[in-house]
Formats: C-alpha cells, sequence, structure tokens
C-alpha cells in the first residue's frame, strides 16, 4: 500500500434505514451501508433493484423527481446531509455523479470542464480557472487528445472520450465522493477497460461508488460490493468474498446467473 | 347530374374492391400462395375503377363549359356576332346562360330565347355524355383490375406505386399553388412598374397615393415611395416584439422550469387560448382599450399622444404573439434531453443556472425559430393594425405617433373605388409583392440560423 492510498477504509458515508418511497412504490427497504473511503464500491444486482434509486440518495438527486420520499439517516462524514440546513446545490459540489449516458453539454470541450467551477466560483481568474481545467481533463485521462482541441464541441468527442469527459466535468469541482451510475453500459469494450483503469486511478484520491449490471466490471474494479435485490441490500462486503464465497444463497443465485 | 357521375364512381370503386378481394380470397382458399395479400389485390381494383374515371371527370368539367360556349355562339345569327369583341362575346353569353336558367329581365330578343333552348339542350346532352362515358370508363378498370387477380400478380408493389404518385401529386399542388400566387403578384407589380419606376418605388420617402382614377376627381398628384411605410411596419414590429419576447420567453421558462405540475396544467391552456383569440378582438381591444389608456397616460404626463399609435397597435399585436413565442420555447426547452438538466443539477448548479447556462443556450434554436416566424407573422397581421394604426405614412420612428405599415396601405388601396389600371390600384400588388419579399428573406434567415445551430449542439 503506497501512501496516497492511506485513509483507505475509513467510512465516508454511512446510511441507516433508509426507504425510498416513489410515489405508491416502495422503492428501498431499510437500507444500511457503511461505505469506505479511498475505495470503489460497487452496487451490483438485477435491474430494478434500487441500486441507483440509492445512488441518487447520496447526492439528493432525487429531489429533483416529483414524488419521490427520502427517509433514514445518511450521514457524510458524520453529517446528515437530509438535514433541513443542507444545501443540497452545496451537497452535490461535494459528492460528484457520472451518469449513464455521457452528458457533455452542448459547449466547447474547456467550458464542460469549467462549468462546476465557474458556478461555485473556485477560481479567482482566468489563469487559475486554465489550470483547474488542465488538472480536471489530466485527472480524467483525456488532456493529452484534446488539449489541442478545448475550443471544440464537448459532443465532437467519441463516446468513450465524452464518459471522460463527464468524469473530468465532475472532478473538476473537487468531490470528496464520486458517484458513477453504469459509466460503462454505454460504451464499447476498449472504452470501458479505459474507464475502469481511470476508476481504479481514482480511488486513490476519490470514495467511488459505482452501479454496475456487470458483475465482471464489479469483480475487476471495486473492493467492496453490495448487492441488492427487490429494494432490498442482501449482502454488503469484500468484493472478493462476495463474488467467491456469498452467505446469502440470492447472492450465490444472482453471481451464478440464476436469477437476475 | 353531377352527384349522379361521382356516385357511379364511388359504386364502380366499391364493386371494384369486393369483386377482387372475393376473387383474391378464392384463389387463397383454393391454396395458392398469394405473392400479395387480398386487401393489396382489392386496393388495386379500387385505384383503377375510381381514379381513371375521376380524372377523366375533372378534365370533362374543365373542358366542356368552354366547349359548349363556343357552340352556342357559332349558333348565333350573323348580325348580332359581327364586330362582337371577346368581353362583349362573354357577357352575351352569361346572359344566355342566366337566361336558361330562367332569370330573364324583360322580354328577351327570339334569338336569344332560342340560344337559350340550345343551350339547355346542349347540356343536358353533354350530362349523358359525360355519364355514359364514366361508366365506360369505370367499368373497364373494374374488369380490367379483376382479370389481373391471379397469385403471381404483385398487387401490393401496384397498390404503393399508385399511392405514391397520390402523395406527389399533393405536394406538387401546394407546390403550384405557391408558384402561382408569386407569379400573379409579378405579373401585377410588373404592370405598376410600368408606369411608377422602380427606384422611386424602392427609394422614395413620399408616400400619397390616393391620385385620381377618374377624369373629374380631386385628389394629390400622388407619389409612390414605399419607405415610409415599410418603416411603419418595422416600428410596429419592433414594439410587438418588444412586448412579446420578455412575456412569451419567461412565461415559457416558468411554466416548464419552475411551475409546479398542477399551477402548469391550468396556466398553459389559458396562455393558449391568447392563440386563440381573433385578430379582429385584439383589433377592437387596441381601439377601445390600449389607445385610450395611453392617451390619457400621455396627457398625465404632459406628453402629445396621437389618437392611434403605433405603440397601441405593435403592443396589442405583442399580445397576439405572447403564446406563438412561449409554445416555441416551451417546445424548445422540453425538446433538451433530460440528461443535460441531470447533468447540470448533479455538478450543484441550481435549477436557475442550470436553465441560463445549458438549457437556454441548447433550445436557441428552436426558439430563434420561434421569434422569426412571430417577426414574419407581425410584419404580415393585418387586421390589427388596420383597425388601430394609422393611414398617413410619415418617416418617423416615434412610437407614440401614428404610423401606417405595408398591410394597411395594401387594404386601403384596395378598397372602395378601385380601378385594375390604375397605379393607385396596382400599388398594392407592389406592395404584397415586397411584403412578400421580406417575410421570405425572414423565413430563409430563420431556417438558416436553426440549421446552422443545430449542427453545432447535435
Amino acid at each position: 500500500m503506497n501512501q496516497q492510498e492511506t485513509g483507505a477504509g475509513e467510512i465516508k458515508i454511512s446510511a441507516r434505514d433508509v426507504q425510498v418511497h416513489y410515489g405508491d412504490n416502495h422503492a428501498l427497504v431499510d437500507v444500511s451501508v457503511d461505505i469506505s473511503d479511498k475505495m470503489v464500491t460497487a452496487f451490483i444486482g438485477p435491474s430494478g433493484c434500487g441500486k441507483s434509486t440509492f445512488l441518487r440518495c447520496l447526492n439528493r438527486m432525487n429531489d429533483t423527481i416529483d414524488g419521490c420520499r427520502v427517509e433514514g439517516d445518511i450521514r457524510l462524514d458524520g453529517e446528515d446531509i437530509y438535514a433541513p440546513e443542507v444545501d443540497p446545490v452545496h451537497l452535490r459540489a461535494r459528492v460528484g455523479m457520472v451518469f449513464q449516458k455521457p452528458n457533455p453539454f452542448p459547449k466547447s470541450i474547456y467550458d464542460n470542464v469549467a462549468y462546476g467551477p465557474r458556478i461555485h466560483g473556485l477560481a479567482k481568474n482566468r489563469s487559475e480557472l486554465d489550470e483547474i481545467v488542465e488538472k480536471s481533463l489530466r485527472r480524467g485521462a483525456i488532456w493529452d487528445e484534446v488539449k489541442d482541441r478545448l475550443d471544440a464541441p464537448g459532443t465532437s468527442l467519441s463516446g468513450g472520450q465524452q464518459q471522460r469527459l463527464c468524469i473530468a466535468r465532475a472532478i473538476a469541482t473537487s468531490p470528496e465522493v464520486l458517484l458513477m451510475d453504469e459509466p460503462c453500459s454505454a460504451l464499447d469494450p476498449i472504452a470501458t477497460a479505459q474507464i475502469e483503469e481511470l476508476i481504479d486511478e481514482l480511488r486513490r484520491q476519490f470514495c467511488v461508488i459505482m452501479v454496475t449490471h456487470s458483475m465482471q466490471q464489479a469483480a475487476r474494479v471495486s473492493q467492496r460490493t453490495a448487492f441488492f435485490h427487490l429494494g432490498q441490500l442482501v449482502e454488503y462486503g469484500e468484493t472478493g468474498q462476495i463474488f467467491t464465497n456469498p452467505s446469502d444463497p440470492r447472492t450465490e443465485s444472482y453471481i451464478t446467473g440464476r436469477i437476475g | 347530374m353531377l352527384w349522379l357521375t361521382f356516385l357511379i364512381i364511388v359504386a364502380a370503386a366499391a364493386l371494384a374492391y369486393v369483386l377482387n378481394l372475393r376473387a383474391a380470397r378464392r384463389l387463397w382458399a383454393e391454396g395458392a400462395r398469394l405473392h400479395s395479400i387480398t386487401t393489396f389485390h382489392a386496393l388495386y381494383a379500387l385505384f383503377l375503377a375510381a381514379l381513371p374515371a375521376f380524372v377523366f371527370v375533372v378534365l370533362w368539367l374543365a373542358l366542356s363549359g368552354p366547349v359548349i360556349g363556343a357552340l352556342v355562339l357559332s349558333g348565333l345569327p350573323d348580325e348580332v356576332r359581327a364586330g362582337a369583341t371577346a368581353a362583349q362575346e362573354n357577357l352575351l353569353l352569361s346572359e344566355i346562360r342566366s337566361l336558361a336558367r330562367g332569370q330573364a329581365f324583360g322580354e328577351p330578343e327570339p334569338w336569344k330565347a332560342a340560344a337559350a333552348a340550345r343551350l339547355t339542350a346542349l347540356e343536358a346532352t353533354e350530362g349523358w355524355a359525360r355519364l355514359a362515358l364514366v361508366s365506360l370508363i369505370a367499368a373497364a378498370g373494374l374488369i380490367y383490375a379483376r382479370t389481373r387477380v391471379s397469385a403471381s400478380f404483385r398487387a401490393r408493389q401496384r397498390v404503393e406505386r399508385i399511392i405514391n404518385g397520390l402523395m406527389v401529386f399533393c405536394s406538387l399542388v401546394a407546390i403550384f399553388t405557391t408558384i402561382g400566387i408569386v407569379a400573379s403578384l409579378f405579373v401585377e407589380s410588373m404592370r405598376f412598374f410600368a408606369r411608377v419606376p422602380f427606384f422611386e418605388f424602392l427609394f422614395g420617402t413620399n408616400w400619397e397615393p390616393q391620385i385620381p382614377i377618374r377624369e373629374d376627381q380631386v385628389a394629390g398628384a400622388g407619389a409612390f415611395g414605399w419607405l415610409p411605410v415599410l418603416l411603419g411596419t418595422m416600428v410596429i414590429t419592433v414594439v410587438a416584439l418588444v412586448v412579446a419576447l420578455p412575456i412569451g420567453l419567461f412565461s415559457a421558462i416558468y411554466l416548464n422550469e419552475f411551475a409546479s405540475p398542477r399551477l402548469r396544467a391550468v396556466a398553459k391552456p389559458v396562455l393558449e387560448i391568447l392563440a386563440g383569440v381573433p385578430t379582429v378582438v385584439y383589433g377592437f381591444f387596441a381601439v377601445l382599450v390600449v389607445a385610450p389608456a395611453l392617451r390619457q397616460a400621455g396627457q398625465a404626463l404632459g406628453v402629445d399622444v396621437s389618437p392611434n399609435t403605433a405603440l397601441a397597435a405593435g403592443g396589442t399585436m405583442g399580445i397576439m404573439l405572447i403564446p406563438f413565442i412561449s409554445s416555441f420555447t416551451d417546445d424548445a426547452l422540453s425538446a433538451v434531453p433530460r440528461s443535460l438538466r441531470d447533468g447540470s443539477l448533479a455538478l450543484g448548479a441550481t435549477r436557475g443556472e442550470t436553465v441560463a447556462k445549458v438549457l437556454f443556450p441548447a433550445a436557441i434554436p428552436g426558439i430563434v425559430g420561434g421569434v422569426l416566424l412571430a417577426v414574419s407573422r407581425a410584419i404580415g397581421e393585418t387586421m390589427i393594425v388596420v383597425m388601430a394604426a394609422g393611414l398617413i405614412a410619415r418617416m418617423t420612428i416615434n412610437p407614440l405617433d401614428s404610423v401606417t405599415t405595408v398591410t394597411v396601405q395594401i387594404v386601403t388601396l384596395l378598397i372602395g373605388d378601385t380601378a385594375f389600371d390604375n397605379p393607385k390600384t396596382l400599388a398594392a400588388f407592389a406592395l404584397g409583392m415586397m411584403l412578400f419579399l421580406v417575410t421570405l428573406g425572414v423565413n430563409i434567415v430563420a431556417l438558416r440560423v436553426v440549421r446552422k445551430y443545430r449542427e453545432l449542439y447535435d
């Protein structure tokens, strides 16, 4: 274990008895989990099992959905993120998110990355902003591909590049946690490999939580794995443990392909 | 007689449909593998029975009138026809026609009564001949289609080709109608420019078209410079946009992004009611409410406000344009993918920042398109300005002054005492032509802008 990885294992997010309702639909039931810092935690499970719903609780993106109700206790560094005094706008600057489909804004590559720093006033002047953009693009492992065309529209990039641009955009606000909602599901295998490599890099600095449909991906990238089924958290533990010796029969059925 | 003709066509088509459907079904029941399903065999027969007969009727109706007219005229006594011009012959013919319909004024001359009787006889013959020929053509189509029914006959391809042809025909009708309208405008404008120099019209700053159209009338010498009229149109358009743009844009943004679903469900239809108000009603509103209110406000402030200001007409027109702009903006904002909205919110942007920095730029192509369409609507709008704007052309950009517009001038030139070989009347066509060119230009720019931005953003 090298220097940068110190701090791994400290609890970053702790959730207790989280319930989510969409209207009359009880989408998430009694989820309690502790997520460690400087690690990749994977959420796996069949479609509609609530893994993305839980992910969206962590940066309060569910607030933007009409009729969605979240109960329970979610703490980031010990602070209740659903407390009335917490502004979701500030929370989302600390908890970045990358979506399933690359969604660069219809702006230049530079403006895409500078978007977050600009709205949060992170740079005092243009040169500081340039610095943030370059640093974020480098950490997003896309700097070398775009450094000569920062004025080109973000939408002109390929799918894999767009997704790395979106990761760089999320990093630019210096978040502590990165949420990734199936970040590779719209990408080809080569782009997927690049993103996975990047995620492995990112865990040195961030607490990374990713939702994935691919069990191989969870096994390759994550250190911790949580298995969701029918709105419940069935099993949570070391990735190796979950995949080789699951304790719950439902986990085993899913991993061996009998349900899902 | 005409309804009987069409009844025959419809009956033949229905019969052909049923016959072919039965024949094809019989084949199918006998175990033959049909290339096309039975419906296509039936449709094929329907088109074959109906289309040629229908085309024939249309052509026949177009041609039979002039032919009968010529026959009646040629049967008139020589002393009546001698030295008659084409116009006089036309007049004579319509006189005979009304006589044949029993609308006689006084006692007609014997030769006129004879001509009317001949006209009635000819029309009866024409009707029976048409009926017979149509039946024959429809029957031929029906029988031919029936003989074509076989397992290998490619009825589907034939039917598709016929439908394709019908669609091409419909689009050509639209295109040729447009060309026809432009051509007639152009011809009349040329007649105007033969009397008034083109550049005098284009660059003249004086518009006084009330010249005498009869010897004994007292009127001005006339001046046909369209610039003051164009300027009036522009002033009113600008006023209308100043009202409509902010209100339309912000109401759409509010309803789309911030309003609760319940408020939106009520407010949006109410806003769209504005689009359904007839322009005459807006005209009333401008004359009876807006203009007096402006005048009183002007008096209170000590400003001189004329009774029919550009501000009243343009402001009311702006109210008319609000639903136009807001519905385009609303559509454009709704079309922005949810992923962009989520992406911005997830970066910690507020709703306002998301609208201003992501959604609005992405929606600009649609919004600009809507705004430019609203501009061409404002330029071409007639009723409100006829009622609320002035008649005197002035070179002014003061919205508190009375101005006139291109459309108002067209209306005033064409009502009342008119003569179609007089520059006063023909000027209306020249103005119409210029109006058409201006709105065409605006529309072309609108399409360009929309296409350019779309390339940039997708």
